[in-house]
């Protein structure tokens, strides 16, 4: 299913619901009704948009589905937070094994129930950077190239948040982190290391691969239908604010994710068979600046010693990827 | 059947995370508000207009349910769609996005649908009659909201109005082409159904002879009649006021002004005046203003029209002498504190009539043998429940203190009816406390989409001075609907769902359509997010006391 545009009537379409919307034309999140996968009672940082995303995406597939799901979950913030022995804040089925397995553990459940005639329940696997890009590779990347019949969601929060904020695969430069501090001639994470995730799952030529972010969730809940109304791999990598590792306030959660996508540091696409199919255009341009200011990680970059150099060349990432990805809406200047 | 095994170390009985209450993490807690929006702040006949829009968004029978909102403060929407200034437009927050929200266009809309489907006002039933009787002299917008106010708080009200027909300044200071005499012909009719007893014709002569069965009166006796100035003016020089030129149009029987006609004054009486000369077939109409553009008291709508139908304007000039078919003007100059000073220059204008639009002043021979009513600055002084000096006597509009404008006189006939009503019942009437302002900076504008302001088209310039057709038109019922819902909500919850769709602890209860959301303060941590990305600003975070 595309992404609805709503027609002007008082907001568009980047609210929630609409009381002026006919019901069927709203986000899940708006129904009285939707599946709240993720309850409260769960011990996420305040303003945890790692929380949040899970619960946008597990309540779409759960309508997409009806009820048949069965989640995977890697190690993580995600499944710490969420399943404090003996209590649980899943409304789902919901298993947790290792920290690289998740991808394997969920391949399974699909296998399982392809042999015994449950086709029907669809099976997704998720977990954060870490679990993702680092720790879980080999099996995810296993899964893609077996092409099973799994749905992988990566929550990236640019860190190993949940052990005190350790450098991961996808921090991004300059990001300063425990393993990564703020010191010395290049302070913070080294430019030209780490990966970006998205990118390996279309070298994979799978199905179905997107980006997306808490700061859109018609974009997110659409991209999880598409997904759902394929069968094979596919991948879902969601940029999740963390106040905690960031060092954001709590309430600047959306706030910060949107300007990730409107200063183009973070790409929102979707990618099928390895191609690039669209992309999500920025609506309106900022500076990587208004970004990194929110941010304290970055903080280091402005101030008395500001480091106009790593700046340049932030902002030069942001330009190819407006580039790479084609962000700008047609007839905007480059 | 064997017997589950719980391994060592597992004995605690499985259960949901909902055991454990994350409310008491919080630092501040988020509460919803509903706060005055600057469009309701500043209407001067205090108009609720977030909500009447509110209702107008949801179409169809939304329609009515907004009339009906509306109506409650102004009993006059098709009326004041057309005249008034709007105040809340120049303060609307959507301004500071793209354009002000056209409030005045959907007035008019609600108000023409209301006469196009004859909603009439609900009736008070008998068990919350008084038994008082109020009288209020004069049918203006003062008279009328005043009257009305008072009717629906269960007095019987009678009118007395000194003209032929209703509406005072609005029929007679207002022209035709502004305001299209079946509007106010309508909206009156609908106050008389209501069971208000509207007696024209009848001037005031005997105080206390009439006044002697009623229990109060309000003076809303307006301010009609033109102020003069000694101008030298030789004997066949034609000199008339403006306020006669508009009435005696009005009443079907115009002037003659002959072929050049000169206004003198800035005012909006002086654009209607020139604009009515025009339509009567003058084919050069001068407005003299002896001060500049920036400090003309006239609207720059009404101006603008002005402009567009060929009037012309010297700034700077005052008229010293008038003769036959001609007018002597000075040039003016502005002093350091912006005054205009004689420049001892002289110029000449053509005109067969000058027509003085310098001001006016209230009628008050209503008062003439009434002690004990202070009149201050030529106004009827009142205090601050519109109560003259003379108990039971209360006055509004524009024979009482405050700006002339129609809307102002609906706001002050309002107020007079709710002063009269306590007064009656031995009572002093407070008024609400309001809610603290929803300014711009409380609004999250991403989320509204950029949608222009929609114009109401206009009749073409040529066909505008040929007759009293009205200028201004409606807008279409698709317009109108598209310029209700481009309305912010400033400080008033939409009900767009962004707090219960972006709270990562799932803690905001939808109540349903109508019913807006609940939040459950149990497990609510108080991150902040649904009061950063609301749109409207309604939440606000209040610091725990703990």
């Amino acid at each position: 299913m595309a992404k609805v545009n709503i027609p002007f009537m008082q907001t568009g379409t980047l609210v929630v619901g609409n009381r002026l919307l006919d019901e069927q034309d709203r986000s899940v999140q708006a129904w009285q009704d939707r599946a709240s996968s993720l309850t409260h009672g769960h011990r996420a940082c305040q303003g945890c948009a790692e929380a949040l995303a899970a619960r946008w995406v597990l309540d779409t597939a759960m309508e997409v589905t009806d009820g048949k799901l069965m989640v995977a979950n890697a190690t993580g913030c995600l499944e710490v937070f969420s399943t404090l022995y003996p209590e649980s804040a899943w409304k789902i089925p919901w298993i947790h094994s290792l920290f690289a397995n998740a991808a394997s553990v969920a391949t399974g459940i699909a296998a399982v129930n392809a042999v015994t005639g449950r086709g029907d329940i669809r099976v997704i696997a998720q977990g954060g950077d870490g679990g993702t890009a680092d720790i879980g590779m080999a099996c995810l990347s296993g899964m893609f190239e077996r092409n099973d019949d799994v749905l992988y969601v990566c929550y990236d929060n640019q860190a190993y948040m949940n052990t005190g904020v350790q450098r991961s695969g996808a921090t991004p430069p300059a990001a300063r982190t425990a393993t990564t501090p703020a010191v010395g001639r290049q302070p913070g994470n080294t430019f030209g290391q780490g990966k970006f995730m998205p990118k390996i799952a279309m070298a994979h030529e799978i199905p179905y691969v997107a980006t997306a972010t808490v700061a859109d969730l018609r974009d997110l809940e659409a991209k999880v239908r598409t997904a759902m109304s394929h069968r094979g791999a596919r991948y879902l990598h969601v940029l999740v604010t963390c106040p905690l590792g960031w060092g954001t306030k709590s309430a600047d959660s959306i706030k910060v994710a949107r300007l990730a996508t409107q200063c183009g540091l973070f790409p929102v696409f979707e990618a099928e068979y390895g191609e690039l199919k669209s992309s999500t255009k920025i609506r309106e341009r900022v500076p990587v600046e208004d970004y990194l200011k929110l941010q304290r990680r970055f903080a280091h970059l402005f101030g008395a010693n500001a480091d106009e150099a790593a700046l340049e060349r932030i902002r030069r990432l942001a330009d190819r990827n407006i580039r790479m990805y084609n962000l700008l809406p047609e007839g905007a200047a480059a | 059947m064997t017997a589950v095994v719980v391994p060592p170390g597992l004995s605690a009985s499985a259960g949901s995370s909902v055991r454990y209450l994350t409310g008491s993490w919080r630092t501040e807690r988020p509460v919803y508000m509903s706060l005055l929006p600057p469009c309701s702040a500043a209407c001067p006949a205090g108009e609720e207009i977030q909500a009447w829009l509110y209702e107008a968004q949801e179409a169809g029978e939304g329609y009515e349910r907004a009339w009906r909102s509306l109506t409650q403060e102004n009993p006059l929407p098709a009326i004041m769609g057309r005249v008034c200034y709007h105040p809340c437009q120049t303060a609307c927050n959507r301004g500071g996005l793209d354009e002000m929200v056209g409030i005045n266009a959907v007035e008019r809309f609600l108000g023409d649908q209301a006469i196009e489907h004859g909603w009439q006002f609900e009736v008070p039933v008998d068990i919350t009659l008084s038994h008082k009787r109020v009288l209020v002299v004069g049918s203006g917008p003062s008279g009328l909201s005043a009257a009305y106010h008072l009717r629906k708080l269960g007095h019987e009200v009678t009118i007395y109005e000194a003209q032929e027909a209703t509406g005072g300044m609005l029929r007679y200071g207002i022209p035709a082409y502004r305001l299209p005499r079946a509007v106010i012909d309508a909206e009156v009719s609908r106050l008389v159904n209501m069971g208000i007893k509207i007696e024209t014709g009848h001037r005031v002569t005997d105080f206390a002879a009439e006044t002697a069965g009623f229990d109060a009166v309000v003076l809303c006796v307006g301010a009609g009649v033109g102020h003069h100035v000694n101008i030298p003016a030789g004997h066949a020089a034609k000199v008339m006021d403006a306020v006669k030129l508009l009435r005696d149009t009005s009443a079907g029987s115009p002037p003659m002004l002959g072929r050049r006609v000169a206004i003198y004054g800035g005012g909006n009486t002086a654009m209607d005046a020139a604009r009515t000369a025009k339509r009567l077939g003058a084919e050069d109409a001068v407005i003299i203003y002896r001060r500049t553009k920036e400090q003309m008291p006239a609207h720059e709508e009404e101006y603008l029209e002005a402009l567009s139908e060929g009037i012309r304007v010297k700034w700077l000039s005052t008229i010293s002498e008038v003769d036959q078919g001609r007018v002597v003007i000075e040039r003016m100059e502005l002093d350091a504190e912006g005054r205009p000073r004689p420049t001892g220059v002289f110029d000449e204008v053509e005109a067969d009539t000058v027509v003085l639009a310098i001001g006016q002043d209230a009628d008050l021979s209503v008062l003439d043998g009434v002690d004990g009513v202070t009149v201050d600055n030529g106004v009827i002084a009142v205090d601050e429940h519109m109560m003259t000096s003379r108990p039971g006597l209360f006055a509004a509009g524009d024979a009482a203190p405050g700006d002339r404008t129609a809307t102002v006189a609906v706001g002050q006939g309002k107020l007079a009816a709710r002063n009269v009503d306590a007064w009656l019942r031995g009572a002093v009437y407070e008024a609400p406390s309001r809610e603290a302002k929803a300014l711009f900076s409380r609004l999250n504008t991403w989320y509204y989409a950029d949608a222009p302001l929609q114009s109401r088209p206009e009749l073409e310039a040529a066909r505008r001075t040929s007759g009293f057709e009205e200028v201004v038109q409606g807008l279409s019922t698709e317009s109108a609907l598209f310029e209700a819902r481009r309305c912010m909500s400033c400080g008033n919850c939409l009900e767009c769902d962004n707090c219960y769709g972006l709270c990562p602890d799932d803690v905001i209860i939808k109540l349903g359509p109508g019913r807006r959301y609940e939040i459950n303060y149990d497990y609510c941590k108080g991150c902040g997010i649904c009061a950063a990305e609301c749109p409207c600003g309604c939440i606000e975070m209040i610091p725990e006391e703990r």
